[in-house]
């Protein structure tokens, strides 16, 4: 993985220095409150309901043993002894101190992590497809471009007050995991007819109040251009973005009030002026960030373990774990194993000093020390032989990251909500606590099959809950949390925004509502078919119908 | 605002230089032009530009423009030779058109002269500013200029080009 030279660890090392000193003229009284904000934010510090919260970025999504370890360590000794992974390859602590921040986040540049551009309005923590480099369908590594960006966007000097924040996502497979289409700007690796590697560009996607799909705006950019092309791209949004109301502000409005070809023709006329300039890329320079992105040193292994083989008839709980938990690896007698923080009960994406221990141990052991953070929160170890996954269960099951529940209803996302952020208006984790509780049983949950639930705390959408073939958004009415139906979304290629399916229901009405949504599935679901099949063919109709056919008396206990 | 003080080549200065505003109504053709080097708006540059280039060639009195977060400088791309110096003011430092400015006034236009921030900001501004193509900075009210004097060196290095160095980190970075 990308290790930090020593400009790196500068200007890491002098953010740490410059927060230091925010913090310290805050604390003295010379920054006011409405000062330090954007600049705690742009620092990845929240202030919430009980506590500064501080998110940290794993850029890419890609994580060091050795830094799981050093975060641990953190969470044991300056926070309660859990962290939490988002849907954007970010790692929070929620219960830190402000005068704290500043030695926590020089601790962890020694392990080269940080909290840079993690929140406020300037460029997010590039995200990627979390089987990067190890999908068997994949045109081109995304992680080397993903770090480029990462440099070009760290402390941009133009960029640092945009309208509102701007998430960048890079997808370099056939099938997206990456989510290209709901960033503020999605790149798609593709080739073109000569075979050179360029960038399918989406411009305007995005979720919260006014979800939208991105647009094509570049159907072909070849790469020596993503720098001088996105700087004129994020140009067109700072100069022209609206700032008169932040709901309104994010790139995604701009490109529907201009229409996609107006606001690609601006971005040309911008990037006429850039094209060819300084920023233009270099083989030279993709060389040496793609070297620290090569291949691992793999042994030469049978596709098929004889031992792995015989593990799998004799043992009906481990065939069950690898059925839904272990991926296909485009290296021969490799697999990736999705370690899920989605045990029932325990918050979804949290995981405790010890879990992480745990996952950094079984990296170093069986994964070449290297771990993935996946958009539905959890840890990938993508290189695990596949002789050795009998082992790497046992030690997961001992762990509690083991189960077997990837893409089934238990591995529902949901934001911290209510119980933590300060701009939720409904509480997430009693809700997905409740949904996990009602399904618990494992046969249950594996007839039902592949089901996204997806749950935000309020119309941010950390959630995602636009994109859950159910998804499940937290309203607030009259001082009482009430939760609003969505079904139909979906991710990846055929992204698609779900549609409400009528009045909310009160928190205790939902794990009925959620059972209704899944006996009406069962029942005209074709052989095989997936609930978002099913959906798609009947459409939202006969779901709608036994929605609402017994509805309960709306009490007032809250996540009863 | 006679002998306010300005941070030019890293240190403090003196600062002659007025900022005319409008006041409520008033037409930018009414508005009275006080004596001494001028920072004038958009509005009043476009109607009184023969009256103000007048007094530089009568009485030597140098050219100033300053420009609001909407203005665009393509609106005054052809008059850049005749200022001084170009100000641009942040009412609030989150609005960041005002760094779009900077940058195409010295990289797309070549715009050589003084090019001025001033409003809301102060120390944590600077640096950013700076690499933007700022080169003057008028600090806040109730914000320590001292203190703002001291933010040009937070950052040893930068990886993007900007409107100081235009080479990214990966052209001069060692081989």
């Amino acid at each position: 993985m990308y290790r930090y030279d020593d400009y790196d660890h500068a200007i890491v090392k002098a953010r740490v220095a410059q927060f230091r000193g925010q913090t310290e003229r805050y604390l003295a009284g010379q920054l006011s409150e409405d000062e330090f904000r954007p600049l705690r934010l742009q620092n990845g510090l929240y202030i919430q309901r009980h506590s500064p919260m501080l998110r940290l970025a794993v850029p890419y999504g890609l994580i060091a043993a050795r830094q799981l370890r050093r975060f641990a360590d953190i969470t044991r000794r300056y926070d309660r002894g859990f962290g939490h992974f988002t849907t954007r390859h970010n790692l929070q602590l929620n219960w830190v101190k402000l005068a704290d921040v500043p030695d926590i986040l020089a601790e962890l540049a020694e392990e080269e992590l940080h909290a840079i551009q993690t929140s406020g309005n300037c460029i997010r923590n590039v995200t990627t497809d979390h089987f990067a480099g190890v999908a068997a369908d994949e045109i081109a590594d995304p992680r080397p471009w993903a770090e480029i960006l990462r440099q070009w966007s760290t402390f941009h000097p133009e960029f640092a007050y945009l309208p509102r924040k701007f998430k960048v996502a890079i997808s370099g497979a056939t099938e997206d995991r990456a989510a290209v289409q709901v960033h503020d700007l999605g790149l798609q690796v593709v080739r073109n007819e000569a075979g050179e590697i360029g960038f399918k560009v989406y411009a305007g996607g995005g979720l919260g109040r006014t979800p939208l799909l991105g647009q094509v705006v570049r159907e072909f950019l070849p790469w020596q251009h993503l720098l001088s092309y996105t700087e004129a791209l994020v140009r067109v949004f700072n100069r022209h973005g609206r700032r008169d109301n932040a709901y309104k502000a994010r790139i995604k409005i701009l490109v529907k009030a201009l229409g996609r070809d107006e606001f690609s023709r601006q971005v040309e006329a911008e990037w006429a002026h850039l094209k060819e300039g300084p920023a233009t890329l270099t083989a030279a320079e993709v060389g040496r960030v793609a070297a620290q992105f090569a291949a691992p040193a793999y042994e030469t292994l049978a596709a098929d373990d004889l031992c792995h083989l015989a593990h799998l008839r004799e043992d009906k709980a481990f065939a069950r774990w690898v059925g839904r938990n272990v991926q296909a690896h485009k290296v021969a007698g490799y697999a990736a194993v999705t370690l899920s923080l989605k045990a029932s009960g325990a918050a979804p994406g949290d995981a405790s000093s010890e879990q992480l221990e745990a996952a950094a141990d079984l990296a170093e052991r069986f994964s070449f020390g290297e771990l993935r953070v996946s958009h539905e929160q959890n840890l990938i170890l993508a290189d695990v032989p596949q002789r050795e996954l009998y082992t790497v269960w046992h030690r997961a099951k001992a762990a509690g990251l083991a189960s077997p529940t990837v893409g089934l209803i238990q591995d529902l996302i949901a934001c911290p909500g209510g119980d933590f952020c300060g701009l939720a208006n409904a509480r997430s984790l009693p809700l997905a606590a409740a949904i996990q509780e009602r399904f618990e049983d494992l046969d249950y949950q594996h007839d039902i099959g592949d089901l996204e639930l997806n749950i935000s705390g309020c119309m941010n959408s950390c959630g995602h809950h636009h994109l859950g073939a159910i998804g499940i958004l937290g309203v607030d009415k009259n001082g009482e949390e009430w939760y609003q139906v969505t079904l139909g979304g979906r991710q990846g290629n055929h992204a698609r925004i779900g549609d409400v399916i009528g009045r909310a229901f009160a928190a205790v009405e939902v794990p009925d509502a959620v059972e209704r949504l899944i006996t009406s599935y069962l029942a005209h679901r074709h052989a095989d078919e997936r609930f978002i099949d099913t959906f798609d063919r009947i459409g939202a109709e006969p779901f709608r119908a036994t929605a609402y056919s017994n509805p309960q008396p709306s009490r007032r206990v809250v996540n009863g | 605002m006679a002998n306010k003080q300005i941070i030019k080549e890293r240190r403090l200065q003196d600062d002659a230089w007025k900022v005319v505003t409008l006041v409520d109504g008033e037409a930018p053709l009414d508005v009275c032009l006080p004596v001494g080097p001028l920072l004038v708006p958009v509005s009043v540059w476009k109607a009184k530009k023969a009256c103000l280039i007048h007094r530089e060639y009568e009485h030597g009195t140098p050219l100033g423009i300053w420009l609001a977060p909407e203005d665009k400088i393509e609106d005054i791309a052809g008059d850049i030779d005749d200022f001084s110096v170009i100000a641009v003011h942040f009412p609030k430092f989150t609005d960041g058109r005002g760094y779009s400015t900077a940058r195409l006034l010295r990289e797309r236009y070549g715009f050589d002269g003084e090019v001025r921030a001033f409003g809301d900001i102060g120390h944590d501004q600077i640096f950013f500013l700076n690499r933007a193509g700022f080169d003057a900075f008028v600090i806040g009210e109730g914000k320590s200029a001292e203190d703002a004097l001291t933010a040009f060196d937070d950052f040893p290095e930068s990886y993007q080009g900007d409107a100081v160095q235009p080479l990214p980190l990966f052209r001069r970075r060692a081989a």
